[in-house]
């Protein structure tokens, strides 16, 4: 699946910030947004992450995954709406299509948060 | 006692393929190649498409295929009766090509032929109406394939390929007086979220539609950059 693809590019982008710091440090939690409007499912997500991540640096990492909902702007009624994910798209109000999507495309990994003190010397073995 | 701190990466988790993708792009530009993507449901008629364009377009257009189905050598096969390159990529067991895979199939491209000679290279997907609309590989346009055999609600249920397609072929439209199904509902479901995608409702089996995908397959490979780009190789040969 491609859960684990997405959770390969994940670790190979920690593991290089995480090579770079001079001090090696533990890692306690990976923080994610993934959009509702994308192809990844976050429960996927995570148990990948359990998997690939065993036995290496990132062993003691939680990932946190912030889901942001599908947000799109109609333009002919200048406002917001939440297009019903497999039921309706269009603007509720005037039924204009769903061209300007605002949120929930998202798969970016946003921040990293670690210890002072640094791992118990795990060799990056992925 | 520790302190916790952190650090801001604000990176893309598809950062990696999409700058494959960008380079792979970079590589047909410089070669003169159009690139479509196909992607479908499994079994939509995406290598029956193929080999109808092969057969109609192959004396006027130079085109090379990209086959990605895991299921390659049966459908690879096919199109190599053809008589143009069909690179076989192995996908192993991905659900979709990335643009790793591609970039070994130009490289395969670039070292057997003379890729300056193409115009259109055609990748053929792996089966499957989910990921492969994330996975760019560095084409210029997507194709979304959806037979009518699969029901009106496809588009709603499988929004991202439908929502990121540039041209929408609905296929085995000889099929249309067997089934109950609404043509029109299917080009609705879609407009709701992609209303500028050229939809074209083609049957590869009585040839209804074809003649209209070969013009916008056509009307996506640019004549005069294709021209310029390759007259330094005409005066270097
Ligand atoms: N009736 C009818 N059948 C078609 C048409 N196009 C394709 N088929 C049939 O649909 C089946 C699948 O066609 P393929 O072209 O192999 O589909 P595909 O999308 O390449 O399938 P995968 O590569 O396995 O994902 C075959 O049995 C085709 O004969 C059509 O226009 N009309
Ligand atoms: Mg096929
Ligand atoms: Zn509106
Ligand atoms: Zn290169
Ligand atoms: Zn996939």
């Amino acid at each position: 699946m491609h859960e684990t693809d997405m959770t390969k590019a994940l670790i190979l982008t920690v593991q290089n910030w995480w090579e770079a710091q001079p001090e090696r440090p533990k890692i306690s939690q990976v923080h994610l947004t993934v959009g509702q409007f994308t192809c990844v499912e976050p429960v996927s997500l995570q148990f990948a992450f359990e998997v690939q991540t065993r036995n290496t640096f990132l062993e003691a990492a939680k990932l946190v995954i912030q889901e942001t909902p599908l947000v799109a702007f109609c333009h002919h009624c200048q406002q917001e709406y939440r297009p019903e994910i497999g039921v309706q798209y269009a603007c509720p109000e005037c039924r204009s299509p769903m061209e300007d999507i605002r949120s929930g495309r998202e798969l970016k990994i946003n921040r990293i948060e670690y210890c002072s003190d640094s791992a118990e010397s795990y060799a990056s073995n992925l | 006692m520790h302190q916790t701190f952190d650090a801001a990466l604000e990176i893309n988790l598809l950062h990696a393929n999409q700058e494959g993708a960008d380079h792979n792009r970079a590589h047909f530009d410089a070669w003169g190649i159009t690139c479509l993507n196909i992607m479908s449901s499994p079994g939509a008629g995406k290598t029956v498409l193929l080999e109808k364009t092969l057969a109609a377009l192959n004396q006027t257009l130079k085109i090379a295929v990209i086959e990605g189905d895991m299921t390659t050598e049966l459908d690879a096969d096919r199109l190599r009766q053809h008589n143009v390159p069909v690179i076989a990529i192995n996908t192993g067991r991905s659900c979709h090509l990335d643009s790793k895979m591609v970039a070994g199939g130009l490289y395969q491209l670039e070292h057997q032929y003379n890729p300056s000679d193409f115009d259109l290279v055609l990748v053929e997907n792996v089966g499957n109406l989910v990921c492969p609309a994330e996975f760019e590989v560095g084409e210029h346009a997507k194709v979304a394939l959806l037979s009518i055999t699969e029901g009106e609600d496809k588009p709603l249920k499988y929004p991202v390929m439908f929502q990121e397609a540039d041209c929408l072929l609905i296929t085995k439209m000889d099929l249309a007086p067997h089934l109950e199904i609404d043509v029109n509902r299917i080009i609705a479901n879609v407009r709701q979220m992609n209303p500028n995608v050229t939809i074209i409702p083609v049957s590869a089996k009585i040839g209804e539609g074809l003649t209209a995908w070969f013009d916008w397959l056509q009307s996506q490979i640019p004549a005069a950059e294709k021209i310029a780009s390759k007259l330094p190789d005409l005066t270097s040969a």
